[in-house]
């Protein structure tokens, strides 16, 4: 990837000089190699910040909504996953295709910080990825390290090589399909339980919240100008999560006006500080899409309309999913 | 004092949202057939069940209620044709939730009531009371500010 | 803050009887916003709603809360009351504690407690009620009508007669229809043209009736009042202007192979055309399919004889833009085509005729001059069989699960009319019910079996054998309980009405919904016959379901006088209780749009100033005089940016909130 990272370096230089962009969205290096994030820059010499690692996991797509207001073209950088997002966005209007110059690169899956952590890797000075393995310097030593045991979890559900909109493609033939299996394993553990239990797990998970409003604001999907929870004339909004019953409502809410919209991009969860596992309500939805509607992708193409947006005279009824039938 | 509260019979509150144009007439019919269903449940109209945002259904279970149901015109009879289409999805979606995060799934119903249907509109009632009876208060999705 | 007065219905003993009416009207007393609440034994008569009057003035009152029998009893009555006492009449909310209290419950403490707690509901709701004010749209004083056929032309005649102009659209180059085609009609037996060519001519001829025949609707946009219709003429490739209809083209054109229409192809027209000889216009259309010049660049025979120079092979396709207030579909039927049903033969023997096809053999103009013959040897038949039901009342696999309501009358006019001609034939009906409701109609199926001798076996028939040139009609009768065959010359097929399956595109056109047969879906079955679920969209004839031609006719009036209704209106007044969308929330993201089943909500680029804050954003609008007020958008928005007047969001949470205030 470190070639790709020249390239794209080159392709941002060359379109700003020309001003056929007038600014680029992409990751900048932060005070430690972990710390790459989501940046606008304005000119040539800006770009020397930029880069492109294991680290750039953001999904910048989000970034653009509302660009198109100023005037001006944006060269945005994506990875396969995140144009799922981008194409999301453009079908609901959040941001206009001219108005951006998409170009696709390739990806090999994301590394987790935490799991490195996890691993007693501390002091991170440098990484060198080298395919599989990776090369990690740091104050105590080196250390190396399999890059498929570090991944972020939605790098474990990746969705494919493929990108579904750009405008121009770099290094995407370096490209790695990281997904470990079924999607909805979780989803499937967890609707295997008894009631009780699946209560007390989230009651256990969701009552870490601490309302930061991360997972809202990081989700592509989740675009409203202003959210129904901030907005006092909404008459459910709050600042923070009083009872229980505001952590559920919160998050219930959260994922039900992304259903059908969610690409499941797994940014949510990413970046959770109490570590709850939300995309697994979303995914939940995503399940219950494809088993009662059809299989759907959010962000395939953007002619694609939400199934709840959508109907078939022969829908199940909810009265039959409660009572047994339809899950599986 | 909490003894004597447990001696009472356990009276669940009910929030059902009506369709205008078939529900809440059928509920009307069972008014005027005098068919008896149980007072705890109280009838929110609204023009066409596609109205209901799962956030009322949440809002109901936050101020106390222990059960919600909707009812709407017969698939097909929708006064606004395809109203009701975007209900038994978006609800499907809802209850399904609920039942994951550990809501007991028995408080949530969708159920279809024509104006000509007070004697199904009744026994629903019935039904989906005497189910709620059993199952007790809700506990899982309230909001102890609003408790008593 | 409300001023609200609050008022307890006894309505006699009916609520009184079970609730605690003082109580209710103490307890509502102590509720948010309300500075009075009083009781009355009849709330909706005269005194109860001169009690609210006085209430109004004296107490200063800004709502209404009615505790009283359902909504939908007496909403407007009570709106009604407030516009009266000069408030707004969406400043009231009823509670129902009759319907859905008292007349339900038997104990009277638990009555009282529900009653109680509706009426805080209402109150609740009646705090955040705003005064709405029911939009205005005008009316374009000019009525569309969709086909051309008896439905369409009585509807045009009766708009055009009390003064409106109309214009009619169809889709083949002569106006009548299917009604057109028909030799007789039953119970009467009078002649189909006589009673209908004069009919076309009046059309033609009328002052306010404007006739696009070989034309379609391309484009419909707008809503009730001012419907924007994008109307195709097709090329026919004769200048209408310049033709006087002399015929000399028809004459000359050397193609005489293509199959006519209007005889459902049992005989050959020209390339050139006038469907059958009173088509109204008179005006010949080229066939460019079949025409020798399309095809190859040779010939042009008839632009040479044209003596008017009215033949233009250059002619196109020509798009009219009309605004209208109304539109009346009336676009009929087909018969289901019987090819399906390999047991009938149809298709395979020539003895084998639909029913459209047998009264066009029975017709003195029809393919063969009205002389009953085979198709396969020219010979008089001796025996007819007539099979009832080809694809009518079938599962929905094999056809149309319906009845196509008038197969029985005309078979019974078939077989008298056979019977009448040649009284030596003899003719079998096979049939699963008889089916005569209609005037004198039972009488004149029972004239067909008795007087004339035609034989009604109950029984369906199985399968049909080519049997040495004769068709061996295998079938059950099912009152003798027994298999029986029956040798016969000709079998004519009672074959189902149909709605033509391209209507449906039509129907998205226009927002008007279908059923699964594709006919179109009436307001209410039983007391808006004649109007679609759309507002300003009119139903006439066979399109919203069989009929028969009085059926037919009386539906094309009173879908006229429902049109009329609202062309003789100057403005039209909406429902105020319809979305409304905040544009400083809005995401324009288009999913209110995205469910709106009456297309209502258009984006709009807008300068918006938020705040000090002006940019250009995309947002939403409702269209006023489109919207019907379901709500499902509401739901759909994300943001909360779409909201319903008259049961906002607010409004419902408050409800919840009261209802379940313990």
């Amino acid at each position: 990837m470190q070639r790709v990272e020249g390239e794209i370096k080159q392709k941002a230089h060359e379109l700003l000089k020309s001003g056929v962009v007038s600014s680029v969205l992409a990751w900048k290096k932060g005070d430690l190699v972990y710390d790459a994030a989501p940046a606008f820059f304005k000119s040539p010499n800006a770009l020397e910040d930029m880069v492109y690692n294991g680290f750039c996991c953001s999904n910048l797509s989000k970034y653009l909504i509302e660009k198109d207001s100023e005037n001006e073209k944006v060269l945005v950088f994506l990875k396969p996953c995140d144009t799922y997002s981008l194409n999301q966005l453009l079908s609901n209007h959040r941001v206009i295709k001219d108005k951006i110059y998409a170009v696709g690169i390739g990806c090999d899956g994301k590394i987790d910080i935490e799991k490195l952590r996890a691993k007693g890797v501390k002091g991170i000075l440098e990484i060198e990825e080298d395919g599989e393995s990776l090369k990690i310097q740091t104050l105590y030593g080196d250390e190396t390290c399999v890059r498929r045991d570090i991944l972020l979890e939605k790098c474990l559900n990746c969705k494919g090589k493929d990108h579904m909109v750009y405008d121009e493609l770099i290094g995407s033939e370096l490209s790695e399909e990281t997904a470990l299996g079924d999607k909805f394993s979780q989803v499937d553990e967890l609707e295997k339980m008894s009631s009780d239990d699946r209560f007390e797990f989230w009651r256990c998970e969701l009552s870490k919240c601490i309302r930061c409003n991360a997972c809202r604001n990081v989700c592509p999907s989740c675009t409203c100008r202003k959210c129904v929870f901030d907005n006092p004339h909404s008459g459910v909004n709050a600042k923070v999560n009083v009872t229980d019953f505001e952590e559920n409502m919160f998050h219930i809410i959260r994922a039900f006006h992304v259903a059908g919209r969610c690409s499941d991009c797994g940014e949510c969860t990413r970046v959770c500080p109490q570590g709850i596992p939300l995309q697994l309500l979303n995914r939940k939805f995503i399940k219950d899409i494809n088993n009662f509607y059809g299989d759907f992708q959010a962000g395939e193409t953007v002619e694609s309309r939400s199934p709840l947006f959508d109907y078939n005279f022969e829908d199940i009824e909810p009265n039959v999913i409660s009572k047994g039938r339809g899950i599986n | 004092m909490q003894d004597l509260v447990k001696e009472k019979p356990f009276k669940p509150l009910v929030v059902s949202f009506c369709c205008n144009w078939c529900s809440y007439a059928g509920a009307d019919l069972a008014g005027s057939s005098r068919l008896e269903y149980p007072a705890e449940v109280k009838i929110i109209r609204i023009p066409c069940s596609c109205r209901v945002d799962p956030l009322f259904v949440l809002r109901a279970f936050q101020r106390g209620a222990d059960g919600v149901i909707i009812n709407g015109c017969h698939p097909g009879d929708c006064h606004y044709s395809t109203g009701n289409y975007y209900t038994r999805r978006r609800m499907a979606m809802l209850f399904s939730m609920l039942d994951f995060i550990g809501i007991e799934k028995e408080r949530t119903r969708l159920e279809w009531v024509s104006a000509a249907e007070g004697a199904r509109f009744a026994s629903v009632m019935n039904e989906f009371v005497g189910e709620l009876r059993e199952m007790g208060e809700n506990k899982r999705l309230g909001d102890i500010r609003c408790k008593e | 803050m409300q001023r609200i007065g609050a008022f307890v219905c006894w309505c006699g003993s009916n609520i009184a009887g079970t609730v605690d009416i003082d109580a209710v009207t103490k307890s509502a007393a102590d509720e948010p916003g309300v500075v009075y609440s009083a009781e009355y034994q009849y709330m909706c008569s005269e005194g109860g709603q001169l009690a609210i009057r006085r209430a109004v003035e004296e107490h200063g009152l800004t709502g209404i809360a009615v505790c009283a029998c359902s909504p939908r009893m007496h909403e407007t009555t009570f709106r009604k009351t407030a516009a009266a006492a000069g408030l707004n009449p969406y400043m009231v909310e009823i509670a129902n504690i009759r319907e859905h209290c008292s007349w339900i419950h038997k104990n009277r403490e638990s009555a009282t407690e529900k009653a109680t707690i509706l009426m805080r509901a209402a109150i609740a709701k009646l705090n955040l009620n705003k005064p709405l004010f029911p939009g205005e749209s005008g009316v374009v004083k000019r009525a569309l009508v969709i086909g051309g056929g008896i439905a369409g032309i009585q509807t045009a005649l009766d708009i055009a007669d009390a003064g409106y102009e109309v214009d009619i659209v169809e889709k083949s180059p002569t106006i009548g229809g299917r009604m057109a085609q028909l030799d007789k009609t039953f119970p009467t037996l009078d002649c189909s043209a006589c009673i209908l060519t004069p009919k076309m001519v009046d059309a033609a001829q009328h002052d306010n009736i404007s006739l696009y025949t070989y034309s379609e609707v391309d484009e419909v946009s707008g809503y009730v009042g001012s419907f924007s219709v994008k109307i195709r003429q097709k090329a026919r490739s004769v200048n209408r202007e310049l033709c006087n209809g002399c015929g000399d083209c028809i004459t000359k054109c050397p193609v005489k192979k293509a199959n006519s229409e209007f005889d459902e192809g049992l005989s050959k027209r020209s390339a050139i055309y006038v469907p059958f000889a009173q088509a109204v216009p008179n005006i010949p259309v080229v066939d460019r399919e079949n025409c020798t010049r399309f095809k190859t660049g040779k010939c042009g025979l008839c632009e040479k004889i044209c003596g008017t120079k009215a033949i233009d092979f250059e002619q196109q396709d020509e798009i009219i833009e009309r605004e209208y207030g109304v539109i009346i579909v009336a676009t009929g039927f087909k018969p289901l085509s019987p090819e399906r049903y390999g047991e009938y033969l149809y298709g395979q023997s020539p003895d084998v005729l639909t029913s459209l096809e047998f009264e066009r053999m029975m017709n003195a103009a029809g393919p063969t001059g009205g002389v009953l013959k085979r198709l396969s040897n020219n010979e008089k038949p001796k025996s007819i069989v007539f099979i009832q039901c080809v694809g009518s009342r079938a599962d929905a696999k094999k056809g149309k699960t319906y009845c196509s309501k008038i197969c029985c009358m005309y078979t019974a006019k078939h077989a008298m009319l056979v019977k009448e001609k040649y009284p030596d034939i003899d003719v079998h009906v096979f049939y699963i019910d008889v089916r005569t409701p209609g005037k004198n109609f039972d009488e004149f199926y029972r004239r067909a079996a008795e007087q004339y001798d035609v034989n009604y076996i109950k029984g369906m028939v199985g399968k049909l054998a080519d049997e040495d040139g004769r068709l061996r009609v295998i079938a059950s009768d099912l009152l003798d309980g027994k298999q029986i065959t029956i040798d016969a010359d000709l079998v004519v097929l009672a074959t189902a009405v149909e709605a033509s399956p391209d209507v449906r595109a039509l129907g998205t056109m226009l927002t008007a919904s279908m059923d699964q047969n594709n006919f179109f879906t009436e307001a209410h079955p039983k007391l808006r016959p004649v109007e679609s679920p759309t507002a300003g969209i009119f139903l006439s004839g066979v399109c919203q379901g069989p009929k028969d031609i009085p059926e037919t006719v009386a539906q094309a009036g009173a879908a006229a006088v429902k049109a009329l209704g609202i062309l003789s209106k100057n403005k039209l007044i909406g429902n105020p209780c319809i979305a409304e969308s905040n544009e400083l929330l809005c995401n324009g993201c288009s999913c209110c749009e995205n469910v709106c089943p009456y297309g209502a909500i258009e984006y709009t680029e807008k300068e918006i100033n938020d705040h000090g804050n002006r940019n250009n954003r995309r947002v939403a609008q409702v269209n006023e005089a489109i919207c019907q007020g379901c709500g499902a958008c509401t739901v759909a928005c994300p943001s909360g940016s779409m909201d319903l007047k008259g049961f906002t969001n607010r409004q419902i949470m408050a409800e919840v909130d009261a209802i379940c205030r313990t």
